[in-house]
């Protein structure tokens, strides 16, 4: 699971959500920050906590429920959606011991070399995956009124410039729609964003544009939908590259800006 | 595959206060070796828990990953058991000691889940004094990989194909002792009398209590040139060597009068000395272990025994000053501070 936080104050949010999807879906969140938003002076909005919130621990059963429970699995589906619960250690005499093991097991936690039941847990994961894409943060999506614009994909530490980059690209005349994405799996707005456009921009700061991979492979894009525009020089991304290159691409001439 | 073991039991099976047998700690069926001393070991934190009355569900078991790794399999089937990555089994019992210190953790790994891709992790449990009962069985090989020098290996003992060993052992008790171990022991996986009660020990001690157990590997570590064993019956370890033939053998035994250095004969002929500390060795000054380790190293014969003891430490949860109740029992009003503390720090920045 990854978290994208578009800055301090995102940042913030982020964390605090990452500790409730860990619980729920009993896997790490890494949150993804960088030199920019880590190691510059920001301003952003106050940070705030809404004391209505509750954490969320996740599937944790208790001694009394295991009481009332004949059969527990630590790795039974029980309610479908490919998390299962699980105990904490020490909490009855009896029942809820498991072993967390290295090696493949069935759905009570046990050693199994079978194949057919390694299938099932496997894919028990792909379950927990989608799961997870309908728990983690949507992308904001920014659509302009030009029917049939082209899309920009973007993340992080971007924004700012991004933002002011479409300011100068709607100067020029040029409209586009963005899609600033704030998490991993993709959920279905991401693949929607992707499917209504014939042409993606996705502005990355990392030479190997591992973004644009990651949405081709998870998705079965094609390389020719999404174009790649990356800026690694070290320094944080420019508003002027981002709008000097999707304006020459668009309008086939040279920005001068 | 995995075998488990009926369910049935002799009526009249010794019980301990909890009215529970030995076979209430087994395990499940262990698939290493014949032979093996790792599940020498096994029977003896059986014999420890049960003798100590545990509960078994009040105890987690930790390991990484090698043939010693797998052990925890093998022992309390009705504790919880987390085999964690290479090596990284201290961070696991460093995050669950301070969640719920309330439990008994018992880590169990190997001289290169410890002394090598671990190693790292392995001081810093120590300097950080977690209280648990670390197990490092100890047979300087790789057994898992098919036999590849450990760290422990000493300088002079070859593989079993031969080849030399080119760099000089990592002693893992003078090491926990530099670092601050508050139970440093060493012992023979055959020789039950004297580990079960160390085992006893390390799980009534408070704090990071070590115990590196030299326990043979009966396939990759038990010829004539290894110092995991003594040289001993050149022509049949020579046999034993070129082929991947495992022994059926029996546990491993030894008696001996305290004080005394003895010769311990291993399955196919080959020996240990063993040392025990004497009863006029004071354990609690780590300068007088370090130098009886050191000392006797240089004559070629390993020390068991009980080697240091502080029993004024403290451990990480008082160190860090950790509240009564368990981490993992907190609730959200006892946990987040909420806006209103937000609000102030939010002040102090503009």
């Amino acid at each position: 699971m990854l978290l994208f936080p578009e800055d301090p104050q995102e940042c913030f949010e982020f964390s605090a959500e990452a500790f409730n999807l860990a619980e729920r879906l009993q896997t790490p969140v890494f949150v993804i920050s960088d030199l920019d938003i880590g190691m510059n002076d920001w301003v952003t909005d106050k940070f705030e906590w809404d004391d209505e919130q509750k954490y969320d621990r996740g599937k944790v059963l208790k001694a009394e429920d295991l009481d009332q429970m004949d059969n527990f699995g630590r790795y039974l589906d029980v309610d479908d959606d490919g998390i299962c619960y699980r105990t904490y250690p020490g909490t009855h005499p009896e029942k809820g011991a498991f072993f967390t093991r290295g090696t493949s097991h069935d759905e009570y936690a046990r050693y199994t070399e079978n194949g057919d039941i390694n299938e099932q847990t496997l894919t028990r994961l792909v379950k927990k995956f989608r799961t997870a894409s309908e728990l983690v943060p949507n992308p904001i999506i920014n659509l302009s009124e030009k029917q049939g614009s082209s899309g920009v994909i973007f993340y992080g530490s971007t924004s700012a410039a991004m933002y002011e980059a479409k300011d100068i690209l709607n100067e020029n005349n040029i409209e586009v729609d963005l899609m600033r994405i704030r998490s991993f799996p993709f959920n279905l707005d991401v693949w929607e964003f992707i499917e209504n456009h014939d042409l993606i921009y996705v502005i990355e700061q990392n030479r190997d544009s591992q973004m644009r991979t990651l949405i081709m492979a998870e998705g079965g894009i094609s390389a020719e939908k999404l174009r790649s525009l990356v800026w690694f020089n070290g320094d944080p991304i420019q508003a002027k590259f981002i709008a000097k290159k999707i304006y020459e691409r668009e309008s086939q001439q040279t920005l001068i800006t | 595959m995995s075998y488990f073991k009926p369910i049935n039991k002799h009526p009249n099976l010794e019980k301990n206060k909890l009215g529970l047998t030995r076979r209430d700690y087994e395990g499940g069926v262990s698939t290493l070796c014949a032979g093996c001393g790792h599940d020498s070991i096994s029977a003896c934190i059986i014999e420890a828990c049960f003798r100590l009355n545990i509960e078994a569900y009040k105890v987690a078991k930790l390991s990484g990953i090698g043939c010693s790794s797998k052990a925890p399999a093998y022992f309390l089937n009705a504790s919880h058991g987390f085999n964690s990555v290479h090596g990284r089994m201290p961070s696991i019992a460093t995050g669950a000691n301070c969640a719920n210190e309330d439990l008994l953790y018992l880590g169990v790994s190997g001289d290169g889940d410890s002394a090598s891709i671990g190693i790292g992790q392995f001081i810093h449990a120590i300097r950080r004094q977690v209280n648990m009962v670390y197990f490092v069985e100890n047979n300087g090989t790789y057994g898992l990989t098919k036999g590849q020098f450990s760290a422990t290996n000493d300088l002079e003992s070859k593989n079993k194909y031969g080849e030399d060993n080119l760099f000089p052992p990592i002693d893992l008790t003078s090491m926990a002792i530099q670092l601050g171990a508050s139970y440093v022991a060493r012992s023979f996986s055959g020789d039950r009398d004297q580990l079960v009660p160390l085992i006893m020990g390390a799980i009534q001690h408070k704090g990071f209590a070590l115990l590196d157990i030299i326990s043979p590997c009966v396939t990759f570590n038990n010829h004539d040139s290894s110092t995991k064993s003594y040289d001993y019956i050149r022509n049949h370890n020579e046999a034993m060597g070129k082929t991947d033939f495992v022994p059926l053998g029996e546990e491993i035994k030894t008696n001996y009068d305290d004080g005394s250095s003895v010769e311990v004969k291993l399955h196919d002929g080959s020996r240990l000395s063993l040392e025990k500390t004497d009863h006029n060795f004071d354990p609690t000054d780590a300068g007088n272990s370090l130098e009886l380790i050191r000392e006797k190293n240089k004559e070629g014969k390993i020390i068991t025994g009980l080697l240091y003891v502080d029993n004024k430490c403290k451990p990480l949860t008082e160190i860090m000053d950790l509240p009564d109740k368990p981490l993992n029992t907190l609730e959200q009003d006892e946990l987040c501070p909420g806006s209103e503390v937000l609000e102030e720090i939010n002040k102090g920045l503009s």
